[in-house]
């Protein structure tokens, strides 16, 4: 929360810059901020448990029911506003999280993060083998329209629309995340992460607010995946539920640090133009710079990237 | 009736390379409390050793069945450097952290050893089928089985065997559950915690490395094949209880029955099985069915 009060002037400022340099920016870009932005969303879900010191292996659950959920809701039953679309994936989403929350809340440290891991794995289990969904390829989307004004520009599917849509979306979210964490609910937050117990003798009940923190964490991770879905138009079991994509998401988490709403959007901007390049330039490396920065960050830099940020702003 | 010899003999197949592959994670669990994620690494980098130096031997021309020294020999060199490495070089300064954290560091070190399979083995696919075609196939209730598979079995019960014999009836046995009771206590009646630590690192960096080269001539060896079997092992070691090697047993038992019993009646649940009755126990008992239950502390 470093800034106090500057975060949301900063966030309003960067809403404008993004939605100014729109029509500057080439094609690919476009598609490179819009997917980093729908990838900061599920990070910011991720922040929200990790602020109360519980992280999960299996964030790609909620990620991958907003993404199926929408691509489901267009493909299947013929739902074609992206409005829509944003709603159906991120209930899904908030729905099993309330369910499963009932449980998860009763649960800390290696154990929340392995149900988490596991309960991922059951519905990963559960799309490879259902032959309707395409199981391991996947199946793709029809372009969405927005109340009722279908983009005329088909050539790309990132259209103006779509990209404004994530920009004000992220923000949006960014906002309420922040006003969330200052207020009663989420200090209880970082008292559970300190001591519960004593959190316990002030008033406060543990489990009901690590439920609704996980149910809040599913909801903005599933829009994050509604998100990404309307910018690829394609959805594979591997790149939204596997473990690999949670412990993607987890990564981006720690590089970026839990500081501030704003780190999980910096954090992956970095994290896809790195890849970007990475992937392009040297393949077989790509991994290996993951793993090396990430002990780096774990040794040298425990607040991620943000406290860089931070102590920046105290020089200024 | 048939199916049901087939669906026994299969498990328990299924179970015994289950075991093989969590035995090593459960034990670095068990003495270090660190939930090692490059378990998958060591686990493909034992299969891919295995497989170049299988390829080497045998167009070398040497004695076939001496082959199965070779996947050992593989394994124990793998596990010796690269658990020794991982252990020394980083692990210990982590000691002291957070479980969380410490799995994160082991989530690193998986990432950068994908990468250093891929650039020392290449991207090709290996496929050292040569051991298990030398022992050739057998009869059991007139279904044919690979006689190399059967052997799993047989290795499964040694390694778990020789295991357990270390931890319940030598004297460094005795000291590793000194230990695992009371590291402080223990290192101020002078036993040398770090000694211990490094050799159960090594020693499960071997085990992890064996289940690898003993899978390597089932499989084409080609990168990636740790991503899978690591949450695999997970599974089987949170179902047994995180850091009990019955309890290993017993989860690569139920795991390795429930998938064989899926795959003959109904395909469609393999996956499910696993990570359903994870799930399942996580919830019922999270401890594992075999493990400890530990005070919170205030």
């Amino acid at each position: 929360m470093g800034g106090g009060g500057r975060t949301i002037p900063a966030l309003l400022v960067t809403l404008a810059v993004l939605l100014a340099v729109h029509p500057m920016l080439p094609g690919w870009a476009v598609n490179m901020v819009g997917l980093s932005l729908a990838n900061g969303l599920a990070v910011l879900g991720l922040l929200v448990i990790m602020r109360a010191g519980l992280v999960s292996f299996g964030h790609g659950l909620y990620f991958g029911l907003g993404s199926y959920g929408a691509a489901m809701a267009a493909t299947f039953l013929g739902v074609t506003d992206a409005f829509l679309m944003i709603a159906i994936g991120m209930a899904s989403a908030a729905l099993v999280a309330f369910v499963l929350g009932f449980l998860m809340a009763r649960y800390r440290g290696i154990f929340f993060a392995l149900l988490n891991l596991a309960f991922s794995m059951l519905l990963y289990g559960l799309l490879v083998n259902s032959a309707v969904l395409g199981s391991t390829d996947g199946f793709s989307m029809p372009i969405p329209s927005y109340l009722g004004y279908a983009p005329v520009d088909a050539t790309s599917r990132v259209s103006f629309l779509l990209y404004a849509l994530i920009c004000v979306l992220a923000f949006a979210a960014a906002l309420v995340v922040h006003r969330y964490l200052q207020s009663t609910m989420g200090y209880i937050g970082e008292g559970i992460r300190e001591n519960e117990v004593r959190v316990e003798y002030l008033g406060a009940s543990v489990r009901r607010a690590i439920h609704i923190k996980y149910v809040i964490a599913a909801a903005i991770t599933g829009l994050g995946g509604v998100l990404t879905v309307l910018l690829i138009g394609h959805v594979t079991p591997e790149d939204t539920v596997y473990w690999t994509k949670s412990g993607e998401l987890v990564f981006v988490a720690i590089l970026s640090g839990t500081g501030s709403v704003a780190a999980p959007f910096l954090g992956s901007m970095l994290f896809e133009l790195v890849r970007t390049y990475a992937l392009q330039y040297a393949p077989d490396l790509w991994q290996m710079l993951l793993g090396a920065t990430l002990l780096a960050v774990i040794m040298f830099l425990p607040g991620g990237l943000w406290s860089v940020v931070r102590l920046a702003r105290r020089k200024a | 009736m048939l199916t049901l010899a087939a669906i026994m003999i299969d498990g328990v197949i299924y179970a015994s390379w289950l075991f093989l592959v969590a035995i090593g994670l459960t034990l670095i669990y068990g003495v270090m409390n660190i939930l090692n994620v490059a378990h998958g690494s060591l686990y493909a980098l034992g299969a891919y050793a295995a497989a170049w130096l299988v390829g080497e031997y045998f167009l070398a021309g040497w004695p076939p069945f001496a082959s199965f020294a070779v996947l050992i020999v593989a394994a124990a060199a793998v596990g010796l450097v690269f658990g020794t490495v991982i252990e020394r070089g980083l692990l210990r300064f982590m000691y002291g952290r957070d479980e969380i954290v410490i799995v994160l560091v082991t989530y690193a070190v998986f990432l950068i050893l994908e990468d250093v399979m891929k650039l020392v083995w290449g991207v090709e696919s290996y496929m050292p089928y040569q051991p298990r075609y030398l022992l050739g196939n057998v009869s059991i209730a007139g279904l044919p089985f690979v006689v190399y598979d059967l052997c799993l079995i047989g290795v499964a019960v040694v390694a778990g065997g020789l295991v357990w014999l270390g931890l319940n009836r030598t004297r460094l046995g005795k000291l590793l559950h000194a230990v695992i009771f009371d590291r402080e206590l223990a290192s101020a009646m002078g036993i040398n915690v770090t000694r211990i630590f490094t050799g159960t690192f090594v020693v499960g960096a071997m085990l992890g490395a064996l289940g690898g080269a003993a899978t390597a001539p089932l499989i084409s060896v080609s990168p990636g094949i740790g991503v899978e079997v690591i949450v695999i092992a997970f599974a089987v070691v949170v179902i047994g209880g995180l850091g009990s090697i019955e309890g290993a047993a017993i989860g690569a038992l139920i795991v390795g029955l429930g998938r064989a019993t899926a795959v003959h009646m109904l395909p469609e649940i393999e996956l499910f099985i696993v990570f359903g009755v994870m799930s399942l126990v996580l919830v019922v008992r999270p401890e594992g069915l075999f493990g400890r239950r530990v005070v919170r502390k205030i």
